[in-house]
């Protein structure tokens, strides 16, 4: 046979080393799937021909439109409008090229799983970050360079066009900056749908998870170029700002989702896309009965709450832990934000004396009817928040647990200063408060650790645990304390808040 | 240099891999084989380090899968059952894209690859488009893709399943050449029994996840198919001679002028049979072993292990 030769060579496997050197390696063996799949890519003319036309004729029937476009407004005095149109253009001109990113991150493992070709690459030692960012980086290059290119033949055909527009450099950075996120966001959403799923059909379909909040996001940065009050401002556009910072989050988020979900056994493992939602519920149920690790159901309902919810909330104590700090932040927040004298309501709020004598009114609502419609009113609104924060976690990563329950403490610091600065006695406030807030704010908290718990589970499953797993397990633990926890909880607060609070307040005004 | 312990593998309440224990020795070339699900391709990715066990473990040129799979898959040339080739690359790209992720410096890789080309007969594609290879080509490349970084262990799906017969001897001749020249370890998984029973030094036959039997050649068909057997054709007819051998040997069948026997160590054996024979003045025309084949020891053995299942069903 004819001999190969075995060296010199590189050592196979990584060797003890630095961190810069170990990242340094693994952007090295991650750039070997990059440059074989941009060659690759390159090499099909459905992906070369959409981006020849969008990186160099659309952006000539761009300018075009925008100059048609900015002379026909003009005429009925509409400058401000064309020439927000260009601008809005140039957006357009970066964001067409990367939508093929999309196209391409999706069919980057299905596609190759198709096709048989992911095996082989499997059996090499590359490990899965390698794998990963090699194929994330390799769907973003080329639509990305046809993005900046178009929008460079753009800003070229600008300064040989009649049109008069220059713009504000900050603007363009802030343009180009979107593109890029935007393609960030495409490329890890559909790299994590494209390593899930078992066909580029199936791929495809999920992808409207994508492409619809995209669009929304598209819609609502035209609006901004268009409305903006600071379209001019050499510090760019704040509400961009606001839109690029979020979606970097976002981008954050899925590249953790992405890198905890991809592993060899899931890429291959998977082979059929069922989606059996009678064994998931099963399941968490199971573990939503479960007294301990290996899912022992509880025997009684006392075992259940000496046993079970100990256990679920155990495994809260970080996602508590960050929803207090998270809490009382907002809270600090509220209250300084009232110090600020334009934002203040003290000024116009009674003074404490005059208050004192609404007493009688409030003493002629104490009556069983009132206060038992305003205890299921408290119940169903709290809980409807709560379940809102749940739903909305679960899709966002856990993101919207932290954002929708603070507010109401951002509320409570804010009225709970004013109130103050009125010269209100704290001990009213106390009252107020404090009366069922004692039952509600631990609830509100519990919700909440759930509520982050559940969405960002997926973020980084405990180890050794598959994604589907550990999501199913922080189910079970969610219908647990849910059912054993907030909603006893909460109807408690209510009660206290409908018919203690009020004579407690009511004897503190002297009532 | 492959060594598994109560190897297990389970998908969502399935058990593919069920406690498998094999051990294959340096310069050994082991041919799993089974009927198709029997878990030959899950308990191949577990060696790979592609899929976790469930428990149990194996190691791979002294690498625990689990713990070093970066280390095993260095040490390990695959071809998977699929050729898995990128069609629009050309033949020299592609093996420059798998030996650049090898770290194999480019003139070695380089080298390699031309080198493993022309012994497969394959130079000339070398600038071709894959998707312009025939089949048997493409697992021919596939089979230089494995090959290309000196992989002292070689786990080969189904290696001539797609080629002509020339193409599948030149492979056949290149893993003889290895596992006797490099000392190469294989593990090939095949439904071609004339093939493993060619290639393999040892055979495990693998059903519902299971090794139901695991030895040499010889090994097995003494298990399964029982002792050797001979056949003895004499000049004229037997007059008797069945019954006067049947102190010596267990007659199986006989004719008007052969039989057929068993016989434990027939190098012992043999020789006394033919002394006494010619010693009566019976001219022996022929005295011939009956060949039994690997499909033969195979049938058996998922025949008798059928038996067994069925026996514990009921």
């Amino acid at each position: 046979m004819a001999t190969t030769v075995n060296e010199p060579m590189k050592p196979l496997v990584a060797q003890p080393a630095g961190r810069w050197d170990e990242a340094r390696r693994t952007l090295s063996n991650a750039l070997i799937i990059t440059r074989r799949e941009v060659r690759d890519s390159f090499r099909d003319w459905r992906i070369v021909g959409p981006i020849i036309i969008l990186t160099f004729v659309f952006p000539f029937l761009a300018q075009w439109v925008a100059a048609r476009f900015s002379g026909f407004l003009a005429t009925y005095g509409a400058e401000i409008i064309g020439e927000r149109t260009i601008p809005f253009l140039l957006m357009i001109v970066g964001f067409f090229p990367i939508s093929i990113s999309l196209v391409i991150a999706l069919e980057t493992f299905v596609g190759e799983k198709e096709r048989r070709s992911l095996e082989p690459l499997l059996s090499t030692p590359l490990t899965n970050t390698e794998l990963y960012i090699g194929k994330t980086l390799a769907a973003m290059i080329p639509p990305l360079i046809a993005s900046i290119g178009g929008m460079l033949v753009y800003l070229g055909t600008l300064l040989f066009s009649e049109l008069a527009w220059r713009p504000q450099p900050m603007l363009i950075v802030q343009i180009i900056l979107l593109t890029i996120v935007q393609a960030l966001v495409m490329v890890t959403g559909a790299v994590v749908v494209s390593s899930q799923t078992t066909s580029t059909r199936a791929a495809n379909l999920l992808a409207s998870f994508i492409i619809i909040p995209m669009t929304l996001i598209i819609n609502g940065e035209s609006i901004i170029i268009f409305l903006a009050p600071d379209a001019n401002s050499s510090r760019g556009v704040g509400a961009l700002w606001a839109i690029i910072v979020g979606m970097l989050v976002v981008v954050v988020l899925l590249l953790r989702v992405g890198n905890s979900i991809f592993n060899r056994e899931e890429l291959l493992g998977r082979t059929i896309d069922r989606l059996d939602l009678r064994g998931i519920l099963a399941k968490a149920w199971r573990h939503a009965r479960a007294v301990d690790e290996n899912g022992t159901p509880a025997r009684s309902l006392v075992e259940w709450y000496t046993r079970a919810i100990p256990l679920s909330l155990r495994r809260l104590r970080v996602p508590v832990a960050i929803a207090v700090l998270v809490f009382l932040g907002a809270f600090v927040g509220g209250l300084v934000f009232g110090l600020i004298p334009r934002w203040q309501i003290a000024p116009y709020l009674p003074p404490p004396e005059q208050f004192s004598g609404t007493s009688s009114t409030l003493a002629s609502f104490l009556n069983l009817s009132v206060q038992g419609d305003a205890m299921l009113m408290i119940f169903t609104q709290n809980t409807r928040v709560l379940l809102a924060a749940l739903m909305l976690s679960m899709f966002s990563f856990g993101v919207a647990a932290l954002v929708l329950t603070p507010l109401t403490f951002v509320i409570l610091g804010y009225i709970t200063g004013q109130v103050l600065i009125a010269g209100y006695s704290p001990l009213l406030i106390l009252g107020a408060v404090v009366t069922h807030g004692i039952v509600e704010i631990p609830m509100i908290v519990i919700a909440t650790a759930i509520a982050l718990r559940l969405g960002a589970v997926i973020t980084r499953p405990p180890s050794g645990n598959t994604v589907g797993h550990a999501w199913i397990v922080t189910l079970g633990d969610t219908l647990k304390l849910v059912l054993g926890v907030v909603l006893p909880g909460l109807l408690l607060a209510a009660f206290l808040e409908s018919f203690i609070t009020p004579r407690v307040v009511l004897a503190l005004l002297g009532g | 240099m492959i060594e598994c312990f109560e190897l297990t593998k389970d998908f969502d309440g399935f058990r593919a891999v069920d406690h498998i224990n094999l051990n294959v020795p340096a310069g050994t070339v082991l041919a799993l084989l089974g009927p198709n699900g029997a878990g030959k391709t899950t308990t191949v990715r577990m060696m790979t380090s592609i899929l976790p066990p469930t428990s149990g473990w194996v190691k791979v040129a002294g690498y625990d899968v689990t713990q070093s799979p970066a280390q095993v898959r260095a040490k390990v040339g695959v071809l998977t059952e699929q050729h898995g080739l990128y069609e629009r690359m050309k033949g020299m790209d592609y093996l420059d894209f798998f030996g650049e992720i090898y770290h194999l410096p480019r003139e070695v890789r380089r080298k390699n690859a031309l080198d493993l080309m022309e012994r497969f007969g394959l130079t000339f594609a070398l600038n071709k488009r894959l998707g312009e290879y025939s089949k048997g080509m493409k697992q021919k490349l596939a089979l230089v893709r494995s090959l290309l970084h000196n992989p002292p262990v070689l786990l080969l799906d189904e290696p001539t399943s797609a080629m002509d017969p020339l193409s599948a001897k030149q492979v056949r001749d290149a893993i003889i050449e290895l596992q006797r020249d490099a000392n190469s370890t294989f593990l090939i998984t095949t439904h071609n029994l004339t093939e493993a029973q060619i290639l393999a030094n040892r055979i495990a036959i693998i059903r519902q996840g299971r090794i139901i039997a695991n030895g040499t050649f010889d090994e097995l068909a003494r298990e399964f198919v029982g002792e050797p057997l001979m056949e003895l054709r004499v000049n004229g007819e037997l007059n008797g001679l069945a019954k006067d051998l049947s102190s010596m040997v267990t007659i199986t069948d006989s004719g008007m002028n052969w039989l057929r026997y068993t016989v434990a160590d027939p190098y012992q054996t043999n020789p006394t049979l033919l002394r006494y024979v010619t010693g009566l003045g019976i001219d022996v025309v022929t005295l011939a072993p009956v060949t039994r084949t690997l499909e033969d020891i195979y049938l058996q053995v998922v025949k008798e292990d059928e038996g067994t299942a069925n026996g514990d069903n009921r």
